[in-house]
């Protein structure tokens, strides 16, 4: 199809033929054009945002929950560098973002122009690739370009920077969707080789484990049925990132929960100990190894990632296999099927005994009390109290993310979304904002903090004016939690500016919103205040009133192995002295 | 420590771990399009990687290519890291190590700036003759020399240079090529 329209039809032409039906955005003079074509078109959905970081973020809740790319438009200057948090997060945790930013016109640009900023130059390293158009008849082929580089090989953000004059321009669009305009091409098939090779490890393994990550989830639920295949197939015990929850069910025989500094003590000794480590869409970030020269010390490492840059980036990989997880696991099924393995039983018998016993020490225990709400209990009720429901959970950042993350069972992929690479506080309402949007009748569930929550509290406005009932079920401790928490770990507890002295009334601030505020402040009224909140069809705030200075256990220290974990029986003592002097360096 | 590596011909293969830093040429093909060069910069300073000579110059015209050649350290983990990293860069067409791939051919142009008089004046066009630098400018008082070469034949060149009244350097930084018949 090729027809003549000004640059800002092509925007919204180009959307259409990508199939897009939802945009987040906010309004400014450099994009009016395209604000006025979106007036006068209803193929499109425009949300309308508060905060250009909110509408990032709202976007990155969409793509995660559908799996399709999230839509967004800002304009230049401040819109622009607004979006720079969202544009980075999207990037350490592989989010298709398409942002589309404004520019002043190519006559001005340089000239430190009204709300001019070097958009390309700052978004260059927080995005996977970006382009400032600069002729009209570039435009159709970078916007269909931006959407096909977003969303395939390793996905990410990508930022296109549209001058104004060049909005009003005319020139000829061709729909060039899904036709390469540059020699960008990820390799998605694994070396058949090496794959022959790593079935051939994991067949004669003793003490196997299945290390997942965010990138089966960005594999598309293809991905997923298969990596639960192979677990069936294999036998093999399996933890993942927080980036990877759902992908393999928490209900699953095979489960050992999540990994990392805030995993699960079967999880982590698992990992140590393990004959063979099969990584699998995951890329040893330092939440995961803990101190590197001590992660898993005697095993082989099998890594598939589709990021070439992945591999031997943090941890030596002994059979490196690049490509996308979905057609690796296919192919590594099939050789296992074909190859029938005979697998040393007795030996794997003696690893899940040896995983039982690590079981036992039911390291997520916790003391309960009668007067107080215990925020692991808070996470457990919710849990329990949704579990008929269509959920989906976002977070904040920081313990209360961690304690969602322990005490939430995910089954299915893409119904978590949280800020894993970069820890962006203020990223869980919008983001809950964008999966409402895209489920309607979903129950979506920002699990936050009260420190967190406040950084992006302003989208309760845009929930509201969609009527998106987003529950905002906040952990209210007073404090930053995890900053109190390192405070206790690190500095003495000394506890500088981590107490929040002036909080607003939750429940008021719901309500002046034009939303719904429930409060709970003791654990015989959680049931049903949660139960409550599942029912009201309207956005909510919900002030739940935590015990103020739980730690979130377990955990591994700073410059710690993972067989050196603090358990939640963890003694003050213990607490004070748990990391070293080279520790504290690390964050 | 060695890893005994198996039987593929993954081309992301394991090397051997050394912690000594080496000097590596890397040959990088790229789009010739705005900006690219400041992706190439601003991935070696954002990630902590060393530049010691970088060139970059169009050599297809018709195929908007450039050639960007880059002489950085670290170790071999780190080479392999700095490679892989340039490859996700979108307008980045292919990266080779010039040193790791074989023999190659490396050279690089210097103009040489000296002034004196008597002596050092003579002594300076004695070396400039040994070494094959043309004269490009003269006056009574000073010389520019032109010097193609190894960039450890300019260092010499220059470092003699210091003793005749060396006035200035400018350098082109690194042009490498490998040998044989096959481009890259």
């Amino acid at each position: 199809m090729t027809r003549q329209m000004t640059g800002a039809e092509m925007v919204i032409q180009a959307f259409i033929d990508q199939g897009v039906d939802t945009i987040f955005g906010y309004p400014g003079g450099a994009v009016l054009p395209i604000y006025d074509e979106i007036f006068q078109q209803d193929k499109i959905n425009h949300i309308l945002v508060r905060h250009e970081q909110g509408a990032g973020h709202a976007a990155e809740g969409y793509a995660r929950s559908t799996g399709k790319p999230g839509v967004v438009l800002v304009t230049s200057g401040p819109g622009a560098t607004n979006m720079v948090t969202a544009l980075t997060d999207a990037l350490m945790d592989s989010i298709p973002l398409v942002c589309i930013t404004g520019q002043v016109p190519t006559h001005l640009i340089g000239t430190d122009g009204f709300q001019e900023c070097d958009t390309v130059g700052i978004t260059r390293p927080c995005t996977k690739h970006n382009w400032l158009v600069q002729k009209i008849e570039d435009l159709p082929k970078i916007l269909h370009e931006a959407f096909r580089i977003a969303t395939t090989g390793r996905p990410g953000p990508v930022v296109v920077d549209i001058p104004k004059n060049i909005q009003f321009q005319t020139g000829t669009y061709v729909n060039h969707k899904d036709q390469a305009q540059t020699q960008y091409k990820p390799r998605v098939k694994g070396d058949d080789t090496a794959i022959r090779e790593a079935v051939a490890l994991m067949a004669a393994a003793k003490k196997p484990v299945l290390y997942t990550g965010g990138g089966v989830v960005n594999a598309g639920p293809a991905a997923s049925r298969l990596l639960r295949e192979f677990v069936k197939l294999s036998g093999f015990p399996i933890t993942s990132t927080l980036m990877g929850l759902g992908a393999y069910p928490a209900s699953g025989p095979n489960w050992l929960g999540m990994l990392g500094m805030h995993g699960t003590y079967e999880a982590n000794l698992a990992m140590h100990d393990c004959d063979v480590m099969v990584c699998i869409g995951a890329r040893f970030d330092d939440r995961i190894t803990g101190r590197i020269d001590a992660f898993s010390p005697n095993s082989k490492k099998i890594h598939i990632d589709i990021d070439p840059s992945s591999i031997n980036k943090n941890v030596r990989a002994d059979i490196p296999i690049v490509g996308d997880v979905a057609y690796v696991l296919e192919d590594m099924i099939k050789v296992w099927k074909q190859t029938q393995p005979v697998q040393d039983k007795a030996a794997l018998n003696a690893w899940w005994q040896q995983i039982a016993v690590w079981k036992a020490k039911k390291c997520l225990a916790y003391r309960k009390h009668s007067d107080v709400i215990m925020p692991q209990y808070a996470i457990e009720r919710l849990y329990q109290l949704t579990k008929g429901h269509d959920t989906y959970i976002t977070t904040e950042v920081g313990q209360h993310q961690m304690w969602a993350a322990q005490y939430f069972g995910f089954e299915e992929p893409n119904r978590w979304m949280t800020s894993g690479g970069l820890g962006t506080m203020g990223y869980g309402l919008p983001a809950a904002l964008g999966v409402q949007i895209a489920h309607p009748d979903a129950l979506v569930i920002d699990i936050a903090g009260d420190a967190s929550v406040q950084m992006n509290i302003q989208e309760m406005a845009t929930a509201i004016q969609y009527e998106a009932p987003i529950k905002v079920f906040i952990l209210n401790n007073q404090y930053m939690g995890m900053v109190r928490q390192w405070q206790q770990l690190l500095h003495g507890n000394r506890l500088s500016h981590s107490y929040t002295e002036a909080m607003p009334d939750f429940v008021k601030l719901a309500e002046a919103y034009g939303g719904v505020g429930i409060k709970a402040e003791r654990p015989d009224e959680l049931d049903d205040a949660i139960n409550e909140m599942i029912a009201v069809k309207r956005p909510v705030i919900f002030d739940c009133r935590v015990a103020n200075l739980a730690n979130c256990f377990p955990m591994i220290p700073s410059g710690k192995a993972h067989n050196e974990m603090l358990l939640g029986d963890a003694s003050d003592d213990e607490i004070d002295t748990a990391i070293g002097a080279s520790g504290k360096m690390l964050v | 420590m060695m890893i005994v590596a198996g039987q593929s011909q993954s081309a992301y293969f394991l090397e051997e771990t050394s912690t000594v830093a080496e000097t590596h040429t890397l040959s990088v093909l790229v789009d010739n399009e705005p900006g690219v060069l400041a992706r190439v910069i601003g991935l070696f300073s954002g990630r902590g990687y060393n530049i010691e000579s970088l060139t970059v110059s169009e050599v297809e015209h018709e195929k908007h290519l450039s050639r960007i050649t880059i002489v950085t350290t670290g170790t071999p983990q780190v080479i392999t890291q700095i490679m892989n990293q340039l490859g996700r860069l979108v307008p980045v067409h292919r990266v080779v190590n010039l040193t790791k791939s074989g023999d190659s051919i490396e050279r690089e142009l210097a103009l040489v700036k000296v002034a004196g008089k008597g002596e050092h004046r003579v002594e300076a066009l004695r070396l400039a003759q040994a070494f094959e630098a043309k004269t490009v400018d003269a006056t009574l008082e000073s010389f520019v020399f032109e010097l193609t070469g190894t960039p450890a034949d300019i260092d010499r060149f220059v470092n003699l240079m210091t003793e005749c009244g060396l006035v200035e350097v400018a350098r082109t930084g690194l042009a490498a090529l490998a040998r044989g018949k096959t481009g890259m």
